[in-house]
This record gives C-alpha cells, structure tokens and sequence, in this order.
C-alpha cells in the first residue's frame, strides 16, 4: 500500500507536468498529440532513440544517485557538478600520464583515480561540517565553483596539446577507452555512444541499495539522515558518518566523470556537463532518493532530451525548449507534491485520537 | 457557558474515535474528562473547538444548536482551548504572542500599547503574573501556559478546553496552576481538562466524564468516585496502583559515580560534585524538579556527553569508563531508555525490528558473514518478535514504522529493546512518561522483575509517585546536587517535595539513611 503510493505520487506529478505542457503547446498553437507523438516516438526508436536516450540517462542516474545517497544520510550535496569535474579531470591524468600500462590496469586505475578524487572532493564539505558544524549546502556550492576553476586552470596551462584551439587536454591513452555497448549488442550500431558506463550505472544502484538496505554502514547512514540524536545514542558517530556519507556521495558523482572521459570524449574536455550534477537533485527527488526511482526518473529526462531534438525539427512552432518547460514542470510538480505531503503528515500527526 | 455534546460520531479510517458520545459540562464548573491514549477524549474536545467535524451529532452551547466548522467559529462563541504542546512564536514577546490573530489598532499599525494594557488587567483579574513584555523563549514552561491562557481569555474565552495541561509542570507549577483554574471558576468561567492524571482530577475536578475506547463510560461527581475506581473504569479491568515488590536485596556496587561534575554547553556547571553509588539488585530513584541535572546525569552516564563537558569519576564494575563512548559503554551491558523518545530513543521512520537492533546493529546477530557487514534480516526479525511478545507491543508487526505505535507502545518497544541487551545497569529516565495506565502497571512490573534478577537500576522520573514507588533508595537532586537521600517508605511527598525545592539541606529529613556516597568516602 505505502509502496503503490510512492509510486503514484512521481506518476501524478509526471502527468500533471505532461497535461500542462499540452496547454502550452495549444496555447503557441500546434498539435500536443503530434508533439508528444514526434517526442516519444523518437525517443523510443530503436536504435537510435533508446540508444541515445540511454546514453543521456547515464550520468543523470549517476548524479541522482548520488544527490540520493546523500539525501538519505541527511546532508543536501548540491556538489555533484564539482565532483565529477575533479573526477573527470583525475580521471583523464591518469589516462594521460600511465599511458604505457595495459589496459586491464590502466581503466581500473583511471576509475580509481576519478572515484578517489570525487570523494575526496565531496569529503571537504564533510569534514567542514564534521568538525565545524558549517553547512555543506553552502560549502557544495562554492566548491562546484573552485573545481571548475581549478580543472580549467590546469588544462589551459598545463594539459593541453600546444595550438589546440579547443579548451580540452590531449587524448588518453587507447588503452584506457571503454567500450561501446554496440560491439556487443546486434542492431546497435557503433556510432551510437552509448557505452558500458551504463551497465555501471545500473551495477551503482544495486550496489548503492545494498550498501543503504542492506549492510550495518547503511543502517548507520540511514539512521544519522533519519534522526542524528537517536543515532549517537545507538553509538554511531555522526561525525564519521557525514564525512564517509559526503565521500560515497562524491565517489558516486565522480563515475560521470570516468564515462566523460573513458567512454566518450577520450580526453578531459572543459565545460562537459551540461549540468549533470544539479538535473540529478530532480532525479533524486522525483526518484524519492531510491536506486530504482532514480533509474526510472532518469530515463524519463533522458527521453525529454532525446525527444526534443525532432520536435524542433518537425513541428512549425514548438522549438526544443518544450523539453525545458517539461522538466521544469514536473520538478515544479514534484516539488509541489513534497509540499502537499509534508503538509499532510503535519496534520496527521496532530490528529490524536 | 454549558456545553453539551449530543450523540456525536467520529470515525478515522477503520477507528470509530468517538462513538455516540454525550457529554454535558455545566457552567462554571472545572469538568475533568480523564481516558487513556486512544480512548477519544482529545477527538471530543477538537470537535468542539472545531479542529475536526463530527460525522454525526450536534453541539449545544447554552442549550441552543451551533455549528462550529473551525477554531474560528468556536472562539466566537467563547471557547478556548490550550493545546498540550504549546502554539506560542517563540522569539516574539508575550503581547505579541496574545494578539497574533486578533491584532488590535488600524488595519496598518499595530497598536501593542492598548493590548499590553489590557493583559495586564486581565492576568490581574487571574493573576496570571506574567511580563507582558517577556520574550516567551525565556518563559519556564509553566509561564508559557500562563501566556497560553492569557491568550484564550484575551479572546474574551467563556469555556476553556485544556488538553492534558499539567504533562510539562512540576509539582510546584501545578498547585500553582490549580490555584489560576479555582479563580477562573470563581470568576464564572468554565473549564475543560483533558487528563490521565487521576490525582489531578480528584484535585480540582467538580465533575468527571470517563472515556474508553470512544465511548463515555462514566460521567459522575468528582466527591463521589475513586482514583481506584476511575482507573478501573478506564482500563476496563482492576488496576494495581501501587508496585507490588519484595524488598531489594543488593549486592555490590556496580556503578560508583565520585565527585561527577558537568558543565552545560555555555560552560554553566548542571551538575556539582554529585556522588552516589548504585547496586547490584536495587532500584535508585532520582527525585528532583525537571531540570536541576537528572538529564546531564543520565547522558553523561551513558556516553553521550563529551567528554570535556564531564569532571570527577564514574566507575562501572570497578573500571573507569569515562573514556568509553557510548557504543562501548553498550557492549560492557550499560542499556539506556531516555527520557525523549522521539528525539533519542527511537527511528520513527524505521522499522520496529531495524528500531530493535539500534545500539547493537554492528554486531552479531544482528549482522552475519564476511567482516560481518551484512544485516541478518531473520535473526533481526527473531530479535524483533521476542521484544513484541515480551513487552506485548501493539500492533506485533515488525514492520510497520515505529511512527505508527502509540507512545505507551512505543515506550514498550524501546524497553524491551534494551532489557534484551542484557543490562548490568539500567538508566531509565522517565519510563512511563504519556503512557497508559494498563502500560504503566507492566512497566514498573518489568522494571520490578529486572531488578530482583541482579540488574543495577537508576531510575530518573519527574513523577515522585513513580520514584517512591519503584526506588529502593531516592536521590533528591536540587540545583545540581545531591539535596539529600531518603528512604522512599519513610518519608512523605511533602517531605521529599521540600528538598526538591531546595528548603531543607541534607540531614534534616526524618528518615534520612546514611548517604552511600559519604561511607565510601
């Protein structure tokens, strides 16, 4: 009963977003059928939509993830795009710099790498607050700001290949590319980008649930998000848990970083994200901070991204911003939802009998 | 004003809350209305103040039929009521508090002058004394009710509802508090507590309507009833108000506290010099008005104070454990049940089994395999059914939310819990704090039976009955100190109430023993 009702709840806010987008699309003048059709349809198109609906969906369910991870250990990391900048640019060193190696060291080494510095990354804001009690939604955000500064700093004067016009390092060793799901899947063709970083994402939320649901770190997480004073009574140390909490957060973050580089780019190429780490606090609040929501509310942003390419091509007036409106409104939806929610358990927890 | 509720019907979900209810409270009466938890006595009067409608009925004030759809309805017609936790602005001062919602002056200015003035003629008229001009965050919890009160009878309150008004006051703040319900009555209003206090209903009530299970099951003259038989037609059956126990036979001392001292966060000293030891076998009370260090006392014991904040020595089984934290302290067989269960004692959105492991959920059985990290889902549901059984939780499904228990039930989870640890020592503060009687009686009888099995009990309540009643040997913390130790079956109320307040030093109190503390000394 209370899991067909968290289920809904998303569903409902989805809809609602949909059905006011209609209204939007009548309102410019064109056909919401015709839109919605061309929108979907192409997404799920095999196998060029679904590959790169796919493909979007990896760093989304990597980011909501991660935001998710934090969330239920009670910190707001609103971090992730600094993180997996760091991780991206770890990443691509190694791959640069160990070049020599094979490739069955040098790929684990450049995951490493990148998850190493994601998390440690992310465990500054942790220990900021551990130990000083500053918040680390403030200490996240002016972190995304020295990371993208810091990474850019490093390529323009020290990583790029001379007369480069382009703001990116110099390529990574082959040895380290990952491969593209094409090679093993028939029908997918090799062009598609679509890589195994995906399988990797879904490998995360397993593993992310398992650590939450299933082992005694996650009890401890869970119980420091859920209650911090009933959880140093039970004799977790808070401050442990919201540095280590910070770290998976940031580890996680960091694997957008390792697909950037390993399995699509090849190299570090400034300015990558197109905001992964700040879509993926909607996918954790749409997904309800758990693995499997996050799966699902990842997808759903990845098909609006995919679908808005042949809207703008194929309607007269509806251009791709339709997609900005639709993310927007389900994030308002859901937002609003959480409110209506709260407000809901407030009352019910006045009303003793 | 009189009020009457006629036939009234309230039904949530699956729960009939209110069943056919009539209730008449006359006017300029103290009319008490005394149930346990769930027996729909806060439903009633939230329908009468309009927070819920009835699904059937009616309510009369002064015999005529009134509609009352909201609080708002309800104040115009002349009734109040003061919720159990208070609904005050804490960093706004009083006037502030008492005019909000009904902000005298211009429809721009606000004209505090003019309403100050008529709190003061008003809490003249109670004497409610309360500074108009304090701010309510530096108000006791009894000042804070005043201001409560002020703030109904500043909306021109015929009929006060007070729900379950004495839950936060010390024994002091409710004579007092009685004293301000004799002159509302004297002064012709009319007043409606809620309780499961019967001392307190027997107190002040000129007539009692008792609920159980969302019926009235007895509606009589406060001078013609019992406590005995109030609770008996409360809980359905005969109730033991008194602890049945055999005498304590003690063994030796399990914890030695010497010379402990805390100092608050600000650096303010909550405890000084405090020096007790307690057995093996025995149950030391500690009496004292909330406040003067019991809180401290307990945390530090059990290892949630830093260690910077403590002072002195505090010896379990003979070893020093001030360096331990809590997790260890757990290990050595210190169990702990504090006196906030929300805020400390429980995972409300948890599980009750994953509730039942907080504390010992990184070590077998509640985890198993490799490094043991991974949970052990049947041996914690085991766990979990053996504490339901024991401690007769309600409803015994482990998985449901702990949020889903009523407090009586969720107290008994949280008991259970650590009585399972298995303790060498007991702190348990405030174990029947909002719970049932019919939960209070097993309660204490648990207690009772830990004790004789060897267990080292100290027992922190803000009930003196609770403490004589259970202690072996109590305790009187005041300001900090030991104000003295007494023999809880010689000595009275009175007596115990005395040091307490700090109007006696130690030594003057008939009954007096000899202080563990200073023989070992």
């Amino acid at each position: 009963m209370k899991q067909l009702r968290d289920l809904l709840f998303p569903l409902m806010a989805v809809l609602c977003a949909f059905a006011v987008g209609a209204l939007v699309v009548l309102f410019i003048g064109d056909s919401p059928i015709e839109t919605y059709r061309l929108l979907l349809g192409s997404a799920l198109s095999w196998p060029d939509g679904i590959g790169y609906t796919l493909f979007f969906a990896t760093p989304l369910i990597f980011t909501g993830l991660a935001v998710a991870v934090a969330l239920r250990g009670g910190l707001l990391n609103i971090g992730a795009e600094g993180q997996l900048y760091v991780a991206a640019f770890a990443t691509a060193w190694v791959g640069i710099t160990l070049s020599n190696l094979p490739s069955a060291l040098l790929v684990p080494l450049c995951c490493l790498a990148g998850i190493a510095a994601g998390a440690a990354w992310a465990a500054i804001p942790g220990v900021l607050k551990a130990r000083f009690g500053s918040h680390e939604v403030i200490n996240t955000i002016m972190l995304n700001f020295i990371a993208v500064a810091l990474v850019g700093y490093l390529t323009q004067y020290h990583y790029r290949t001379p007369g480069d016009p382009i703001m990116e390092s110099a390529p990574i060793s082959a040895a380290a590319h990952i491969p593209r799901l094409g090679q093993f899947i028939p029908g997918l063709p090799a062009r598609i980008p679509l890589n195994v970083a995906f399988l990797l994402a879904l490998v995360a939320c397993w593993l992310v649930y398992v650590l939450l649901w299933k082992t005694k770190w996650g009890y401890e997480i869970r119980a420091t998000g859920q209650n911090p004073s009933a959880a140093e009574y039970g004799g977790v140390s808070i401050r442990k848990e919201i540095v280590l909490t910070m770290a998976i957060s940031g580890g996680v973050a960091a694997m957008v970083g390792i697909k950037e580089v390993l399995g699509y780019r090849y190299r570090y190429y400034d300015g990558f994200s197109d905001n992964y780490g700040f879509t993926g606090i909607a996918v954790a609040l749409l997904g309800r901070n758990h693995p499997v929501g996050v799966i699902a509310a990842a997808l759903l942003f990845a098909v609006l991204q995919r679908g808005g390419v042949p809207v703008d091509a194929f309607t007269q007036l509806v251009s791709k911003d339709i997609v900005l409106i639709l993310q927007a409104l389900v994030i308002l939806f859901v937002a609003a939802e959480a409110m209506f929610r709260r407000g809901g358990r407030r009352q019910g927890a006045g009303g003793t009998i | 004003m009189r009020l009457e509720l006629r036939n009234i019907s309230k039904r949530f979900g699956a729960v009939l809350a209110n069943d056919h209810l009539n209730i008449v409270i006359p006017s300029g009466t103290i009319h008490a209305i005394v149930g346990e938890n769930g027996a729909g006595k806060s439903t009633a009067m939230r329908i009468a103040y309009g927070f819920y409608r009835a699904d059937s009925g009616e309510i009369l004030v002064n015999d005529e039929g009134r509609e009352i759809r909201a609080p708002l309805d309800a104040i115009a017609l002349g009734i109040g009521m003061v919720h159990q936790h208070f609904m005050l602005v804490r960093p706004m001062t009083v006037t502030e508090n008492i005019v909000l919602g009904a902000e005298p002056g211009s429809a721009l200015l606000l004209d505090l002058k003019t309403a100050a003035a008529r709190i003061r003629a008003l809490s003249e008229e109670f004497k409610l004394a309360v500074n108009p001009d304090a701010v309510v965050e530096d108000l006791s919890v009894g000042q804070q009710q005043r201001v409560e009160l002020l703030k109904a009878l500043y909306r021109k309150a015929e009929l006060l509802i007070l729900d379950e008004p004495t839950a936060v006051l010390t024994p002091q703040e409710v004579e007092e508090f009685f004293t301000i319900l004799r002159r509302m009555r004297e002064q012709g209003k009319t007043v409606v507590i809620i309780t499961h206090k019967l001392s307190e209903v027997l107190a002040i009530s000129d007539n009692v309507t008792v609920m159980r299970d969302g019926r009235v099951v007895g509606d009589m003259r406060t001078s013609d009833t019992s406590a005995a038989a109030l609770a008996r037609m409360m809980v359905g059956r005969e109730v033991l108000l008194r602890v049945d126990k055999p005498p304590a036979r003690p063994g030796a001392a399990v914890l030695s506290v010497r010379a402990l001292s805390i100092a608050g966060r600000r650096g303010e000293r909550r405890l000084d010099k405090v020096s007790f030891d307690v057995r093996a076998g025995e149950i030391v009370g500690v009496a004292g008005v909330e406040g003067n260090g019991q809180t401290e006392l307990i945390e530090a014991l059990a290892g949630l104070l830093p260690e910077s904040q403590v002072s002195g020595s505090v010896a379990f089984g003979g070893q020093d454990i001030r360096a331990l934290d809590a997790r260890r302290r757990r290990e050595a067989g210190i169990a702990h049940v504090p006196e906030d269960r929300h805020r400390r004692g429980l995972l409300l959105g948890f599980s009750l089994a994953e509730n039942t492991i907080l504390g010992v959920h990184y070590r077998p059985p509640a985890v198993s395999g490799v490094g043991s990290v991974l949970l052990n889902e049947p041996a914690i549901r085991r766990r979990a059914e053996l504490v339901i059984r024991e401690f007769d939780v309600r409803p015994p499904n482990p998985a449901l939310p702990a949020r889903a228990l009523s407090g009586g039930n969720q107290q008994k989870l949280i008991i259970g819990r650590e009585f399972e640890l298995p303790p060498v020592l007991l702190l348990i503060s405030q174990p029947t704090r909002g719970v049932d009687i019919g939960a209070i009686e097993f309660i204490h009888r648990k207690i009772v039976a830990l004790r004789d099995s060897g267990c080292a009990v100290l027992l922190v309540s803000a009930e003196l009955e609770e403490v004589t009643a259970l202690a072996d040997r109590v305790l009187v913390l005041h300001n900090g100190r030991i104000a003295g130790e007494v023999d809880p079956a010689r000595v009275t109320h009175e007596q115990i109430g005395l040091l307490m307040t700090g109007g006696l030093g130690p030594g003057k109190v008939e009954g007096l023993g000899p202080s563990d503390a200073e023989g070992h000394a």
